[in-house]
């Protein structure tokens, strides 16, 4: 018996293959380890300050790390970061500054004195921690991160403090006058928004009121004094002042740059216009002149929203800290440049989808230059009194989307006929990635009193039509120009981006006169600009892109399916092989031992250990009444169905579904099966080029003539009659000449002349040589045609034999006569030795047999001048066939 | 009366012959056979008739319905630029039928191919002759497969020429703004196509496997579009999550990805992968199943 798995078992395991990738991430992202938080309020120098201390499950000591969170935030926003790197393996701490969340204490910006001391006496209290990580006594195993004001903090801590051992600062600022005044313009609307975030009544002053330090207008909200004013004085006027510059170097990480040398991740915003990418660019220059190892990874989004890569980013922050704080030298820490590039919208989530481009140094922002001609004569436009209406770029709160649809060729900007100059480079002829900050060479002449103009620079990606054109990342650089009245030349550095400029597009630089984001004088005065040199537009052809990450199963689910695919096919195979040829019977051809065969859902045996042998030349009839198990016999025979035991030999080899040998049995088989349509001759046609054999040995003509369906062999065979179809049938059992034919009820549906003519064909077919089976129901015709007979009854063989062995009996036979004979010649017949008696009966003489043979009985029969007709058994085949049966008989 | 019958030769009576004189399992049922008794079916004939029909239908709707500014609630689609060039014509006849049209010829193809024939009882008769079982799937397989694909890229081949006699040669206008030059938008259009006769393997598959299961070829279609359309039901519960991405319904309209400015592969890599899981499973259960199974139609 071979093997057989239930189907539903193969679908199951299968569906089970399937599904179980997504159980396993289930299963794993069921139960986190558990993460202690102990929640402590810290006195540090004349303010109370709000901590968070988590710790996970490991034993021993560990790194720190130092989590710093954004402006106008509170150690809450990255409370999931610092369960995520606690569960990672560090002791993480994590403050609100000094001003936010339930922190005491006025904002000072990331004052030295003040926040940058905090950090450090928070760095004391890791110190005395039992399960940190110590370098030497009072000097922990640490590194401190954050976003923005906590990028910040993260830059500063590691200036001051010499203990601090890895920093990744995101989004953040290197100088913050540089990023509030770039090029002495003031960035008003970012500015406002980021004091208002510090003037946001927080829990501290909420929950008690009455501690608002006296004297101090109500606008200042938790600044310092020193803070409040300066802000409202540069924002009173619209320019920033020496003053107010100094007070902001004086507090950014770039015044204690020389002194950062640890290894730093630097992640920083593409989407930004408050923190420019030129911020972090000044970072790494300077770490890296100092030596320290340093990582920039540049995310798709920033301030100006998008997106900001978290998960992303938080992992790489942990591997970070991997290599540099737990000092695992086998960790990867990423390229040393990465870039997020926008692909297109995936339809399915309508989220765009992000690669990486990679390289293994950091080119800075002017690699590789390409020069690009703009053309366009010097162009004079207005500077609007009171700035109104300002031209658009970024938009803060607004921006995140803006800025994310510009890599998509969709973007919100605007400027103003008659406000700006613009120059256009011819279409790109192939694409251009530009990665860094393009510069051009300007004239620019100012009719303003003092000789100044305000400008803002931008290079549009415009599109082939001239029309649509994108803002990269909807960046513009101001500059304040001086000295300007007898015109002056001005290189304008532009915003770094990265950004493809598809074949076709061109490039337009855009100077205006206004900017939302920006102040600009508000008395009304013309500028001209002309450019004087090329656009020189840097390339980092360094850096790679990467394919987009695909999830596992993009991969892995149709390998998993060709093993499933292959796992089925290959269960489905019979373990034994077939059964060798057997010589003895290569010219027998139809040998059938102890076969047996229950359908499925049968409730008995369709045919049961049946066993017969079909000679070379005979015609054999297989005959049964209905249910008799005839065709079920003749479905093995074909291969259609399997056994369930036995064995069918036709020639010699044993029958499988499909075995070769099967091409020399011809077979018409319950009814015809033709394509209906398609007419008689090319269902023959295509049936022979179906078995692949060649067109010279089908006979195509001389089965057709046997069909003789005349001029009908044109028509489809859907129109064709029960007997026409019929003879088709046939035509196609016989075509190629098989050495066995096999025919089922042939002659259903042909009429009389036709079944004569069936007969003979069948009869002269064999006599070749070859062998014909004949299945039916119709007796008499089995007992003109057929040779050998098997009958069967229930599945079960009755009898097997030649015809007259089994009608006749060399019983009882027949003499028809020409004439009416005499009794004496009855007696005379009744006395031939060998013969019993001798009666006349209707039709002639009734003779029954002894020990003579039929032949010799009609020898003495014509040697006594009876004038007979015929000899046939008395016993008609119908009387033999229901006594063997059982049936009727009684 | 036959001549057959006067040329008899007796098979040889030596050693055992396995089969008749030149017949090669291998060479049994060709694709060229096989593509030629499907070709004349009058429901090949239909579904090209319907396929090429359809274009012109869209054109005379559009050129009916005129220009439609109003009243398209701030969502842009394919259909607003319909009539800007036949490569936009090409693109908005496939956005109308990727859905459901052309998932009914896969169906009809693969899931009719063995069910017919099963039907017609020529089934017993090919693997008598003998077609070795899994050559007889594979054979009708390719073809069905072959005949699906000829039907995804007649469509949006005969969308593009009439569009481009009613329309223009000219660029794909891009409903999100931008626009993808004529040469390139048609190599778009084809991985289009190309992803939407990925994405139709399942169905395929599962038309395929039906159709070895059923005697009855309309059960095996409409199985199979049946299924189809639980899936863009099961796909519509956004309850379900992530899980949803193992869903072929889920990716089938990932070829939009190859019409937006920049091709964004994504979703249509991922669409593919779920498919031809789903397929090769389901044609492995068709061929398991198949090899087995007891012929009695």
């Amino acid at each position: 018996m071979r093997l057989r798995l239930p189907r539903w078992a193969a679908v199951t395991a299968v569906l089970a293959v399937i599904a179980g990738a997504g159980t396993w991430t289930a299963v794993a992202s069921d139960d986190p380890p558990p993460v202690h938080r102990a929640d402590r309020m810290l006195d540090l120098d004349g303010a109370r300050i709000d901590t968070s201390y988590f710790t996970g499950d490991a034993d021993g000591r560990r790194p720190a790390v130092l989590l710093g969170h954004g402006f106008g935030g509170s150690k809450d926003d990255v409370r999931a970061q610092a369960e995520q790197l606690a569960r990672d393996g560090y002791a993480v701490l994590t403050w609100s500054a000094r001003g936010f969340g339930a922190s005491t204490g006025e904002i000072g910006l990331n004052d030295p004195d003040h926040e940058v001391e905090d950090a450090r006496k928070l760095i004391d209290w890791l110190a005395a921690r039992p399960e940190v990580l110590l370098d030497k006594p009072g000097d922990p195993r640490v590194g401190v991160t954050g976003a923005s004001y906590g990028g910040a903090i993260s830059l500063l801590a590691a200036g001051h403090d010499g203990r601090v051992d890895a920093i990744a600062p995101q989004i953040t600022y290197w100088n913050l006058a540089d990023a509030l005044f770039p090029n002495d313009v003031f960035k008003k609307l970012w500015a406002g928004i980021f004091f208002s975030a510090g003037n946001q009544p927080g829990a501290a002053s909420a929950g008690a009121p009455g501690k608002a330090p006296a004297g101090k207008t109500a606008a200042c909200g938790r600044f310092t004094p020193e803070l409040c004013s300066l802000y409202e004085r540069v924002a009173v006027s619209g320019k920033p002042d020496a003053a107010a510059r100094a007070l902001l170097e004086a507090r950014s990480p770039s015044a204690v740059g020389s002194r950062i040398k640890v290894p730093a991740l630097l992640v920083q915003g593409q989407s930004d216009s408050l923190f420019t990418l030129a911020q972090s660019d000044a970072m790494a220059r300077t770490l890296t002149a100092n030596g320290a190892p340093v990582a920039v990874d540049w995310i798709s989004g920033g301030h100006d929203g998008g997106d900001r890569e978290t998960e992303r980013v938080e992992r790489r922050i942990s591997t970070w800290f991997d290599r540099w704080l737990k000092k695992d030298t086998s960790v990867d820490t990423g390229p040393a440049f990465r870039v997020s590039r926008t692909g297109g919208v995936d339809s399915t989530d309508g989220q765009a989808t992000l690669r990486a481009a990679t390289d293994d140094r950091y080119p800075g922002l002017t690699p590789g230059a390409t020069d690009i001609p703009l053309a366009g004569p010097a162009q004079t436009f207005a500077n609007p009194a009171g700035a109104a209406p300002p031209a658009v770029s970024a938009v803060p709160g607004l921006g995140g989307g803006v800025a994310g649809l510009s890599s998509l060729g969709v973007g919100l900007s605007l400027d103003f006929p008659g406000q700006h100059a613009r120059f256009d480079a011819k279409p790109q002829d192939e694409p251009l990635r530009i990665t860094g900050t393009p510069t051009v060479r300007t004239k620019v002449t100012s009719t303003a009193t003092d000789g100044s103009a305000v400008l803002f620079a931008k290079v549009y990606d415009v599109g082939p039509d001239g029309r649509q054109q994108v803002l990269p990342a909807q960046l513009v650089a101001p500059v304040r120009v001086d000295g300007a009245t007898a015109g002056k030349s001005v290189t304008l550095t532009l915003p770094a981006i990265d950004h493809e400029v598809e074949a076709g597009h061109r490039l337009r630089l855009v100077v205006a006169a206004t900017d939302l984001g920006y102040a600009s004088p508000s008395v009304p005065a013309a500028y001209t600009v002309a450019v004087e040199g090329p656009l020189t537009v840097p390339t980092a052809p360094g850096l790679d892109t990467q394919a987009a990450a695909l999830p596992w199963w993009v991969w892995g689910l149709p390998l998993l399916g060709l093993a499933g695919a292959a796992a089925l096919l290959l269960t489905a195979r019979r373990r034994t092989a077939a059964p060798a040829p057997d010589p003895a019977l290569a010219a027998v051809p139809l040998q059938i031992t102890g076969l047996s065969k229950k359908y499925k859902g049968g409730d008995r045996y369709s045919v049961k250990d049946l066993t017969f042998r079909v000679e070379q030349g005979q015609v054999l009839g297989l005959l049964g009444p209905n249910g008799a198990g005839k065709t079920t016999t003749l479905r093995m025979l074909m291969g259609l169905i399997t056994p369930d035991e036995g064995e069918i030999r036709v020639f010699g080899q044993a029958i499988r579904p499909g075995a070769p040998v099967l091409s020399r049995v011809g077979s018409f088989v319950e009814g015809a099966g033709f394509l209906p349509h398609l007419n008689g001759r090319e269902n023959l046609d295509l049936y022979w080029k179906a078995t692949g054999r060649p067109a010279q040995d089908a006979h195509v003509d001389e089965a057709l003539r046997i069909a003789n369906l005349g001029n009908a062999l044109d028509r489809a065979v859907r129109t064709y009659s029960q007997g026409m179809r019929q003879r088709l049938a046939l035509a196609q059992a016989m075509l190629g000449l098989p050495d066995l034919l096999i025919l089922d009820e042939p002659t259903n549906g042909l009429d009389p002349p036709q079944i004569r003519e069936m007969r003979e064909v069948m009869i002269r077919y064999a006599a070749g040589g070859r062998t014909v089976i004949v299945s039916s129901h119709l007796l008499a015709e089995v007992e003109q045609s057929c040779t050998h007979l098997v009958v069967m009854d229930r599945g079960q063989l009755v009898q097997a034999g030649p015809v007259a062995e089994i009608t006749g009996s060399g019983d009882t036979l027949l003499v028809t006569l020409g004439e009416a004979v005499p009794d004496a010649l009855v007696e005379k017949v009744g006395a031939l030795p060998g013969v019993a008696t001798a009666t006349r009966t209707d039709g002639g003489i009734l003779v029954r047999l002894d020990t003579l043979d039929p032949t010799a009985l009609i020898g003495e029969l014509v040697g006594l001048d009876v004038p007979l007709t015929g000899v046939g058994p008395h016993r008609r085949l119908e009387d033999a066939f229901l006594t063997l049966i059982g049936g009727g008989a009684a | 009366m036959s001549p057959l019958l006067d040329t008899p030769t007796a098979p040889a009576t030596a050693a055992p012959v396995e089969s008749a004189p030149g017949y090669r399992a291998g060479r049994t049922l060709p694709l060229r056979v096989e593509a030629l008794r499907q070709w004349k079916r009058r429901r090949t004939l239909i579904m090209g008739g319907i396929l090429v029909a359809l274009p012109f239908v869209l054109l005379i709707a559009f050129a009916i319905g005129g220009d439609q500014d109003g009243g398209r609630n701030g969502r842009i689609t394919l259909m607003d630029t319909a009539t800007a060039s036949g490569a936009n014509f090409a693109a908005t006849s496939l956005f109308v039928s990727a859905g459901f049209l052309l998932v009914v010829p896969v169906a009809l193809f693969c899931g009719d191919t063995v069910a017919s024939e099963a039907s017609w009882s020529s089934l017993r008769y090919l693997l008598a002759a003998p077609v070795p079982r899994s050559r007889l799937l594979a054979s009708k397989l390719t073809v069905a497969l072959a005949y699906s694909a000829a039907a995804m890229i007649l469509l949006p081949l005969v969308a593009l020429a009439v569009g481009t006699v009613a329309y223009g040669w000219g660029p794909l206008r891009l409903p999100t703004g931008g626009a993808v030059p004529a040469g390139d938008a048609v190599l778009r259009i084809g991985i289009a196509v190309a992803f939407v006769f990925a994405s139709q393997l399942v169905t395929a598959g599962l038309a395929f496997w039906l159709s070895t299961r059923t005697d009855a070829p309309l059960g095996a279609v409409g199985g199979a579009v049946g299924l189809t359309i639980v899936g863009n039901v099961l796909d519509a519960v956004t309850a379900l999550g992530d899980w949803r991405e193992y869903l072929p319904a889920h990716w089938q309209f990932a070829w939009i990805d190859a019409l937006q400015p920049q091709l964004e592969w994504g979703g249509m890599v991922k669409g593919t992968a779920i498919s031809l899981t789903y397929a090769l499973v389901l044609f492995a259960l068709a061929f398991r199943g198949f090899a087995r199974k007891d012929i009695v139609s």
